[in-house]
């Protein structure tokens, strides 16, 4: 798994690619801590490379979705998911929950 | 025509990489389309993130050995371990409709499995814990 992060005026970005297993989660948990430490809420991932995400994985993500939305000071959005994950978060209730969008531009643009 | 393929690791999270990487050749070698593989690898990845953290509660305290067959139209993985034994029926199915606030982070694992698979059969006794998956190739 590769992490990137990008800071932009009003958006935090992080680039997550690969694979995310209960062995990379960690990292993708600590990457999202350092951007909600510094007060920033507003997090838009971009999976385009993302090849796989397990449960572990999806736990550091919803339990982000939560910090990020608590007293309505921000939000996760998700883009570029690739159709096999998107179906993995649908079977976990997960679409509705998450915002969703075609390319990172929109995610950005969306907040 | 059938053919075994198998693979025998620490049980630690950093061969999870390996795992998949041996799951995703042998259901590949066999013809499965790359959905039916990245589901299957994602079940076997649950299974074994699951033997590691609570079957031997903690990395490289025992194996895990994969096996994966074909029969028939069936493509069978079987995974052993010797961890600490449980009852799956006593874990319940996650909540999907509860709002984002009162929805657990975790306990997805097992029911990813059990969705991404057409059957999840465990056996627990003294030789150890057998955990059998199967995947209908038609």
């Amino acid at each position: 798994m590769e992490i990137t992060t990008r800071q932009l005026k009003r958006v935090d970005v992080v680039t997550v690619s690969g694979r995310v297993d209960s062995a990379a989660a960690p990292r993708l948990e600590e990457a999202l801590k350092a951007i909600v430490d510094a007060n920033r809420f507003r997090i838009c991932l971009d999976l385009k490379d993302l090849e796989y995400i397990s449960s572990a994985g999806i736990k550091v993500l919803i339990s982000f979705l939560k910090t990020c939305k608590r007293w309505n000071r921000g939000d996760l959005r998700l883009a570029n998911m690739s159709p096999y994950i998107t179906e993995v978060f649908d079977l976990a209730g997960l679409t509705s929950l998450f915002q969703l969008y075609p390319s990172i531009v929109d995610a950005v643009g969306s907040f | 025509m059938s053919k075994r393929w198998e693979l025998t690791v620490d049980g630690h999270c950093e061969n999870l990489a390996t795992i998949a990487d041996f799951v995703t050749e042998a259901a590949q070698a066999w013809g499965l389309n790359e959905k039916a593989t990245f589901e299957v690898q994602m079940a076997v990845d649950e299974a074994c993130t699951n033997i590691i953290e609570h079957g031997y509660r903690g990395e490289r305290r025992g194996k895990i050995t994969l096996c994966c067959e074909c029969a028939d139209d069936d493509f069978v993985v079987t995974i052993r371990d010797n961890g600490q034994p449980f009852d799956p029926e006593a874990i319940p199915p996650p909540d999907l409709t509860c709002r984002l606030a009162e929805r657990p982070c975790g306990g997805l694992g097992l029911y990813f499995m059990r969705q991404l698979m057409d059957e999840v059969r465990f056996h627990f006794d003294a030789e150890g814990n057998e955990l059998t998956m199967i995947k209908k190739i038609s």
